[in-house]
C-alpha cells in the first residue's frame, strides 16, 4: 500500500470529525475539572504578574525610553577596546580566576568531611544530621556578595575576601549536594566491606568514597565554572577581581572598555566550560552521556 | 550451593609461596601505579592552588590575626534579645519591620516577575535551540549562543547598565533577572526537549499536524512538569539574587541592607539578614514540596 501524504491524512480526519467523535467518545470528552484547574493556576500566575507590573510602575513609555538609551549605549560600545588598559584587565582576570579556583577548592575540601556528617547512611543520629543540614542551609541562603561584605570587615578589601566569600557560600551548596550523593550511593560495596570484617571507617574509605568521588569531582568542576561567573561581580563591593573595573567603567560610561571586559569574561567562561566538560567526561567515563 | 563440611576447607587455604609472591608483586605494581597517578594529580592541584593563592593575594597571617574580628562581627549582629524581656527586645530589634517587610515583598515580587518573564522567553527559545525539533543548524547555533551570552553575563552587570538607562527602581531588577533567567532556563529547557520520547512527535507529524500542533500535543505534555520544576528551582535562586540587586540601586531590600552594613548599624544588619535567610529557606522548602509533587507521577510510572 502506498503511504498517503500526512497533510492529506490530517485533512481526511478533519472531514470525518463527526464520525470519529461518535466512535471514540472517551478521547473527545472534555476534562472540565482539569481545564478549570489549569485556568485557575494560569489566572493566579498572571494576576500576580499584573500586580507586580502595576506595583513597579512598568509602562511602555518608560520601557521605550530606556530601550532608546540602551540602543545608544550599544553604539557607544563599538568597537570594544581596552584603550591601553589591557595589562590591568588581564591582571584583574587572573585575580578573578584565582578567587574562583581557591574559593571552590576550599569549599570542596571543607565540605567533604561535613557532608559525611550530614548523610543519613553514615551518621544515623537524626539530630546530628538535622543540625548540620540546617547550618548548611543558612550558609547557602546568604548570597556571595553579602559574604564578601562580611569578610571585607575581617581581612580588608581585596581578592582574599572574595575567595573567602565564595568558599563560604559554596560550603553550604557542596555540603548539601555531597551528602545527597553519599546518600544515594550504592550500599552493597559498604556491606561487603563490613561483612569481610572492616570497621566503620573502612566502610567509608573503601565502600563509599570510591563510589562517590567521581560524582563529587564532577559537581566541583561544574561549580568552578559557575563561580567564575560569580567572581566577576564580587568586585562590585570591593572584594577584588574584574568586577571593580566593570562597575567603575559602567558608572563613567566608558562603554568600549566595558564591552571589552564583557568579551573577556565570555571567552574565559567558555574556555573553562570546555575544559571542565572534558575533565568531567574523563572522570565519569564515556558511559554517562 | 554445597558447603564444605571438612573443617580444613573452612578457613582460607594458603596459596603456594611462589604463586603468592607473584600475586602480591602484581598487586603492589597495580596499586603503586594508581597511587602514583593520584599523587601526581594532587601535586598538580596543589601547584594550581598556590598559583591561585598568589593571584588572589591570600595572606594567611592577616587571616589568622583577624579571625577574631569575624567572630566579633557575628557577635555584634547576633540578635540582641535577652531572656528578661524577650518580646520587648524583639520589638526593639525589629523597629523597622513594616518598612523591611514591604521591601522584602518587593524583592520576592521582583524575583517572581523576573523568573516568569525569563521562563516564558526561555520556553520560546528552548524549542528553537533543541536539536531534535529544528532542522536548521544556523538557527540553532544562533539561539544557543544567544542563551549563552544571557547566562554568562551576571544579572548584577545587566542591572548596572539598566539603572543608567531606565533609572533607579525595581523594574530594572526585574529586567536584569529576566534576561539572566532566559539564558539559564533556556539551556535547561532545551536539554529537556532534546531528551523527550520522539514517538509521539513522529505520530503527530505522520498524521499531518503542523509544527506548532506537534509541539503543543506531542512535546508539551512530556516536558511541562520538568519545565515547572526547573523554573521553581530558578525562582529560589533568583530570590537570593534579588536580595543583593539593591546594592546597585535596582530595588528590593538590598539597598537598605547595604546602607546598614556601611554605616555599622549592627542590629539592623542582623535583623535584615535573619529575614533574608528565613525567606530563602522558606521558599526553598516550599518549592521543594511542589517539585516533589510535580515529579510524583513520573516516578510512579
Amino acid at each position: 500500500m502506498r503511504a498517503a501524504r500526512p497533510e492529506a491524512l490530517g485533512a481526511a480526519a478533519r472531514a470525518d470529525l463527526a464520525r470519529l467523535r461518535a466512535r471514540y467518545p472517551a478521547q473527545f470528552r472534555t476534562d472540565w475539572a482539569g481545564r478549570l484547574r489549569r485556568l485557575a493556576t494560569l489566572a493566579l500566575l498572571a494576576g500576580l504578574a499584573g500586580f507586580g507590573i502595576w506595583q513597579f510602575d512598568v509602562s511602555p513609555a518608560r520601557i521605550l525610553h530606556g530601550l532608546g538609551r540602551l540602543g545608544s549605549f550599544a553604539v557607544l560600545m563599538l568597537p570594544p577596546s581596552p584603550e591601553g588598559h589591557l595589562w590591568i584587565f588581564l591582571h584583574a582576570l587572573a585575580e578573578t580566576l584565582g578567587i574562583a579556583f581557591l574559593g571552590t577548592l576550599t569549599a570542596a575540601v571543607l565540605a567533604f568531611p561535613v557532608a559525611f556528617l550530614a548523610a543519613r547512611n553514615v551518621v544515623p543520629n537524626p539530630f546530628a544530621h538535622f543540625a548540620v543540614r540546617r547550618g548548611l542551609d543558612v550558609m547557602r541562603s546568604v548570597d556571595v556578595l553579602i559574604w564578601a561584605l562580611i569578610w571585607i570587615n575581617v581581612v580588608g578589601l581585596g581578592p582574599f575576601a572574595g575567595a573567602l566569600a565564595i568558599a563560604c557560600s559554596d560550603l553550604g551548596a557542596f555540603g548539601k549536594l555531597f551528602s545527597e550523593a553519599i546518600e544515594t550511593c550504592d550500599r552493597r560495596p559498604g556491606e561487603g566491606v563490613v561483612a569481610s570484617g572492616g570497621s566503620a571507617l573502612h566502610r567509608i574509605r573503601f565502600g563509599l568514597i570510591p563510589g562517590v568521588l567521581p560524582v563529587l569531582a564532577s559537581q566541583v568542576l561544574y561549580f568552578f565554572e559557575s563561580n567564575t561567573r560569580s567572581a566577576t561581580i564580587i568586585g562590585i563591593v570591593g572584594a577584588g577581581g574584574i568586577g571593580q573595573y566593570l562597575t567603575e567603567l559602567i558608572r563613567v560610561l566608558e562603554l568600549k572598555q566595558v564591552a571589552f571586559l564583557v568579551l573577556m569574561i565570555l571567552v574565559t567562561v567558555a574556555a573553562i566550560d570546555w575544559i571542565s566538560t572534558r575533565l568531567r567526561r574523563a572522570i565519569i567515563g564515556p558511559a554517562a552521556r | 550451593m554445597a558447603r564444605p563440611t571438612d573443617p580444613a576447607l573452612r578457613g582460607p587455604t594458603p596459596l603456594p609461596p611462589e604463586r603468592a609472591a607473584a600475586l602480591s608483586g602484581l598487586y603492589a605494581a597495580a596499586t603503586g601505579r594508581a597511587r602514583r597517578r593520584t599523587l601526581a594529580g594532587f601535586a598538580a592541584l596543589a601547584a594550581l592552588a598556590l598559583l591561585a593563592a598568589f593571584a588572589a593575594e591570600v595572606r594567611p597571617l592577616v587571616f589568622l590575626e583577624n579571625i577574631g574580628k569575624f567572630t566579633a562581627y557575628l557577635e555584634q549582629i547576633w540578635p540582641p534579645v535577652g531572656l528578661e524581656h524577650p518580646l520587648a527586645d524583639l520589638r526593639a530589634w525589629y523597629w523597622g519591620l513594616p518598612g523591611w517587610l514591604g521591601l522584602l515583598g518587593e524583592t520576592i515580587l521582583m524575583a517572581y516577575l523576573g523568573t516568569l518573564l525569563g521562563a516564558v522567553a526561555g520556553f520560546a527559545f528552548s524549542f528553537v535551540a533543541a536539536a531534535n525539533l529544528v532542522r536548521s543548524p544556523a538557527l540553532r547555533f544562533l539561539a544557543k549562543r544567544f542563551l549563552e551570552v544571557c547566562r554568562t553575563i551576571p544579572d548584577v552587570v545587566f542591572a548596572l547598565l539598566f539603572v543608567i538607562a531606565f533609572g533607579l527602581g525595581p523594574m530594572v531588577g526585574v529586567l536584569a533577572i529576566a534576561i539572566h533567567t532566559t539564558g539559564a532556563l533556556g539551556k535547561l529547557f532545551a536539554e529537556v526537549v532534546e531528551n523527550i520520547d520522539m514517538r509521539p512527535v513522529d505520530g503527530l507529524s505522520a498524521s499531518g499536524a503542523s509544527w506548532v500542533e506537534t509541539v503543543r500535543f506531542a512535546v508539551l505534555p512530556q516536558v511541562l512538569a520538568n519545565f515547572a520544576s526547573y523554573a521553581l528551582l530558578r525562582f529560589e535562586i533568583n530570590v537570593r539574587g534579588a536580595a543583593v540587586l539593591g546594592f546597585v540601586g535596582a530595588g528590593g531590600i538590598g539597598q537598605e541592607f547595604l546602607a546598614a552594613i556601611r554605616s555599622f548599624y549592627y542590629g539592623d544588619v542582623g535583623a535584615i539578614l535573619v529575614m533574608i535567610i528565613l525567606t530563602v529557606i522558606g521558599i526553598d522548602l516550599a518549592t521543594e514540596q511542589v517539585r516533589h509533587r510535580l515529579a510524583g507521577p513520573e516516578h510512579d510510572r
